[in-house]
């Protein structure tokens, strides 16, 4: 493995400023990455000359002493971020030739703090899957366990797994129902949701936009720090963001969690949940416990809902905002003797089964006639879910549970939706009531796969959130890289 | 229909229908969709010019291009409320944006962002002036906010439409009325009446050639007393002509159905002009499924009573208050009040006329004269030849009795055609009014001594020739005579 590549975002961002090494040298670096580990799959574009360009002047800025707070350092973008010049895909066939003349402010926060652009990483088809398996271009793997053909998790499964494998300093994902939570658990690395509205949602492809939220998928705490600091803030084009400052997060590291209660859901510890998740979940409490936090058992009633409140919202939401993919204006057309044939070609042929199973039921649930029982219905119970987490921190601090019910699973194993939806069990109800949560890697199961917590804060408390999920970190030391990252 | 003869039809009032088998009424209501006076479009910055080349205002968030977002233009809110409020009607603190969900080549997003369940505004009402000084109230269910569509060109290509996005997002303000309306006349003038409040307001310029004011018209039959009927909706009207015409002939048809022993289907129709008649475009059945649920990338529209009141006392003096004002402050009849608030610039045209001045001959030379002429000439008032100011001075003239009523209208005719003044036109003329007593004394004594027969016959009982002598004098002082004192001294001398 180059050296440079040993270096996680946070000490790679010193290294830089202290001219250890340049950007153009740590991109390359990467870029050489990026071709070792291409039977991934992570990346669906790359952007080589554009990446070296970027460090180049990157370097210039460092030499003429005015580096920002990402300067030179290289990071990956899931591709549901429109980039400008760029081939934006959402990981669909329909969107195969689309090639936005705007960048998502998400991302341009980021090249404007410094931070270098690698290439485009692939997710589930317009981020709805958990596996990265709705992919148009195909499945990625995890990094580890590479002869077992595992999945990356999903929707950012490229992202985790660029970052995982060491191809990517760092990654930009978005979490609609877990989609940056569950590939982070998954691939063994850091990924934070940030409250809804946290982030702009301005120029990223739509899924669910009362649940859509960019975050960070990295190597360590700090470093989703670091980066979130640079990705989050007020847009006045994005009417759902917050007009509210968030603390420098850098500064939250190394807190400590003493005095503070952390809340443990008896409802995220029921029946499916494989026993070595049970196990170090049951560590990770005697860890914070240990730190001087108090812990509280508490519960949340209606978890038990929140499952099919996001497969009714979720796909609702979708259904509307996929209906822009119609082939008139931009995206691949199949033309037809009508404009009701064009759509239906187009449509056909553009999305994929997942994609389409989505838009069917949120059709059938926002139909007339089925609008109350099934939406109004979810929305009323989405409420009571958004209740319960208040009720709970009127009480604490801090939520923990284990991020996900088992270890990444093999790839093709689920075929039945419902099995592949029942996943996401831990990592929806806090997207359901927009607040912000972090998994973390702890531990390595039997086989050998990572195995994530999930901390979840009140909605704006990032910066507690980084603290407390640092004191995990520590005591877990997970040190562990994947056998299939770049050598 | 041959049921409604013509000789029939002239005892019926309007809105009714007389069939074979009796009489029948209309139940009407509107929908009017009125563009907002808004430089920029509802929820994007992208501008609501009308008239621009084809898709030349089109931004990234009209053109639904991936991972835009809408942006409330505040502007088009307090236009909303300002309209609410002239309408007397409730103005919800509390409402919602909602998508409508429908597939169309003209529709970038897939969907109409509009207003549903929750509406900026609720109820209102206003009053119609009808014929004779009569009115009636009509009531107004609701005022919401959504945007216009695109516009799609069949005609462009043989096998292709074209598409134009430039009115995609603009803001239109959908009013509905009560199904209060009872006759295409009525309907007529509940749309001018709209027109004349959006115009004081400022909200919408009103103008239906160009689009910005349509209708879209619910209408039913019943027998007098009965419940309402099935009703049809007749799609985007653009002319009072139309609207009148749309309502009678979709009347007719319904009252041949239903006393054919058929139903009405309830459905959408098209009016077609060249035909006068209207036709399904797509029955009930057919109806789209909108699908309708609150814009997840919109807040509420949330506002303070604090906020709602500014606006109130912002907004002008309507046409309702200024038109008690016209005839309090002016003396003239509550008829012509309403015909001048009818718009803001006649108003303002005859105040500045008026002030000061006869407010009755004002209104009147107003109203006959050059209202009258504008029309002939194809004139609004804005491009009238004639200014305010020369009205009151070609008034004060009259009224001074510098000029008899009948040269008046001859100078009018000249500053309708040479743009001067009226006193550069008397003076010009040697048109001032005579009202000399020795120099009429003069005429009438040329005219007695030129007709001594008709003096004797006069003398000896035959009054009605009083008029011939009156006519006389005032032919040989080319109606320059003051025809008072004419009068007057024709009186004494022939005597």
């Amino acid at each position: 493995m180059s050296d440079l590549l040993k270096f996680n975002l946070l000490q790679a961002e010193k290294a830089i400023k202290n001219k250890e090494f340049t950007s153009v040298e740590l991109t390359n670096a990467y870029i050489k990455a990026i071709d070792d580990t291409n039977s991934l799959g992570a990346y669906i574009e790359t952007v080589k000359e554009k990446s070296l360009d970027m460090a180049l002047n990157s370097d210039k800025n460092i030499a003429d002493g005015v580096a920002r707070p990402l300067e030179g350092l290289p990071i990956g973008v899931k591709d549901m971020f429109c980039t400008k010049g760029i081939k934006t895909t959402a990981s669909s066939k329909i969107l195969d030739n689309f090639y936005p003349t705007y960048e998502s402010t998400v991302t341009q926060k980021l090249w404007d703090d410094g931070a270098v652009m690698l290439g485009k990483l692939s997710c589930d088809e317009f981020a709805m899957g958990s596996s990265n398996e709705t992919a148009a271009k195909g499945n990625v793997k995890n990094p580890w366990l590479l002869d077992k053909q595992v999945s990356p998790g999903g929707s950012s499964g490229g992202s985790a797994s660029a970052v995982a494998s060491r191809s990517a300093l760092a990654a930009t994902g978005t979490d609609t129902g877990g989609s940056i939570r569950q590939p982070a658990a998954f691939c063994g690395i850091t990924g934070l949701k940030p409250t809804y509205g946290r982030c702009s949602r301005w120029g990223i492809v739509a899924f669910s936009s009362s649940l859509d939220q960019a975050g960070p998928l990295t190597r360590t705490v700090g470093d989703s720090a670091l980066m979130l600091n640079s990705m989050a803030g007020y847009d006045k084009k994005d009417s759902t963001s917050a007009d509210l400052k968030m603390p420098d997060l850098i500064d939250c590291l190394d807190k400590g969690v003493k005095g503070k209660k952390i809340g443990i859901p008896k409802e995220y510890t029921q029946d499916g949940i494989s026993n070595d998740i049970i196990k170090i979940f049951e560590t990770s409490i005697n860890w914070l416990k240990d730190a001087g936090a108090e812990i509280v058992p508490v519960s949340l009633p209606h978890t038990k809902y929140a499952l099919p409140v996001y497969y009714i919202i979720a796909p609702a939401e979708a259904s509307s905002n996929l209906a822009r993919y119609d082939g008139v204006r931009f995206g691949v057309r199949k033309e037809g003797q009508s404009l009701d044939e064009m759509y239906e070609l187009t449509r056909g042929n553009g999305f994929g089964e997942e994609v389409k199973r989505r838009i069917m039921i949120g059709t059938y649930v926002l139909s007339s006639g089925y609008y109350d029982a099934y939406y109004l219905k979810a929305q009323k119970v989405r409420r009571l879910i958004k209740q319960d987490f208040d009720n709970v921190f009127e009480k604490v601090d801090f939520l923990l549970t284990p991020s996900t019910p088992t270890t990444a699973f093999s790839l093709g194993e689920k075929q039945d939706p419902l099995t592949m939806y029942l996943n996401d069990i831990f990592t929806v109800p806090a997207s359901l009531a927009g607040l912000p949560g972090i998994s973390l890697p702890v531990g390595l199961d039997k086989s050998g796969l990572p195995i994530g917590m999930q901390l979840i804060a009140r909605a704006f408390d990032e910066a507690g959130l980084i603290s407390t999920a640092q004191v995990i970190e520590n005591y877990a030391e997970f040190n562990f890289i994947a056998d299939g990252a770049a050598k | 229909m041959n049921q409604v003869s013509l000789n029939n039809s002239k005892k019926l009032k309007p809105g009714q229908i007389l069939g074979d088998t009796g009489l029948w009424e209309m139940v009407i209501g509107l929908e009017i969709h009125a563009q907002v006076s808004s430089k920029s479009k509802l929820f994007s910055g992208a501008s609501a010019t009308y008239g621009a080349g084809a898709n030349t205002n089109v931004s990234l968030v009209d053109a639904a291009m991936p991972g835009m977002l809408p942006v409330i233009n505040q502007y088009c809110v307090e236009q909303a409320v300002k309209t609410g409020l002239a309408l007397n009607a409730q103005i919800n603190n509390y409402s919602v944006f909602d998508r409508k969900n429908y597939f169309y080549a003209d529709l970038p997003q897939g969907y109409q962002i509009s207003q549903f369940t929750k509406p900026i505004v609720g109820e209102g009402e206003i009053i119609v002036d009808l014929d004779e000084g009569k009115q009636t109230t009509i009531g107004i269910e609701r005022l919401h906010l959504e945007q216009d569509a695109g516009k799609s060109l069949h005609d462009q290509h043989p096998t292709k439409t074209y598409i134009d996005l430039n009115r995609t997002g603009v803001a239109l303000m959908e009013i509905v009325s009560k199904p209060d309306i009872r006759s295409p006349q009525e309907a007529g003038l509940f749309v001018k009446k709209i027109r004349s409040i959006l115009r004081y307001v400022g909200s919408c310029d009103g103008n239906m050639e160009e689009g910005s004011l349509r209708a879209d018209c619910n209408v039913s039959v019943r027998r007098a007393g009965e419940e309402f009927g099935t009703r049809c909706e007749i799609k985007n009207l653009n002319s009072i002509r139309f609207i009148n015409q749309a309502i009678q002939s979709e009347a007719e048809r319904q009252v041949e159905i239903l006393e054919s022993g058929g139903s009405i289907n309830q459905e959408t129709r098209l009016f077609d002009a060249s035909t006068g008649e209207t036709r399904s475009m797509r029955s009930k059945e057919d109806a789209h499924d909108y699908r309708y649920f609150p814009d997840p990338d919109l807040l509420p529209l949330e506002f303070e009573d604090s906020w709602v009141k500014s606006l109130k006392e912002s907004l002008p003096e309507l046409p309702d208050t200024l038109r008690e004002r016209l005839v309090l402050d002016y003396g003239i009849t509550p008829y012509d009040a309403a015909v001048l608030v009818e718009e803001k610039d006649y108003v303002n045209f005859y105040e500045k006329a008026a002030l000061g001045r006869d407010g009755k001959l004002t209104a009147n030379w107003m109203i006959s004269e050059l209202f009258g002429a504008l029309k002939k000439e194809n004139l609004s008032l804005l491009n009238s030849p004639i200014s305010p100011e020369s009205l009151a001075e070609l008034i004060t003239l009259i009224t001074d009795e510098v000029i008899s009523g009948k040269i008046a209208k001859d100078i009018f005719a000249e500053m309708m055609i040479s743009k001067k003044k009226p006193i550069e036109i008397v003076k010009d003329k040697g048109l001032e009014q005579v009202s000399d007593d020795n120099e009429i004394l003069k005429l009438i004594e040329s005219v007695i001594a030129d007709n001594q027969d008709k003096v004797k016959q006069y003398l000896s009982g035959k009054d009605k020739l009083f008029g011939f002598f009156v006519g006389q004098v005032m032919k040989v002082s080319q109606g320059k005579a003051n025809p008072g004192i004419v009068n007057k001294l024709l009186k004494e001398n022939l005597k």
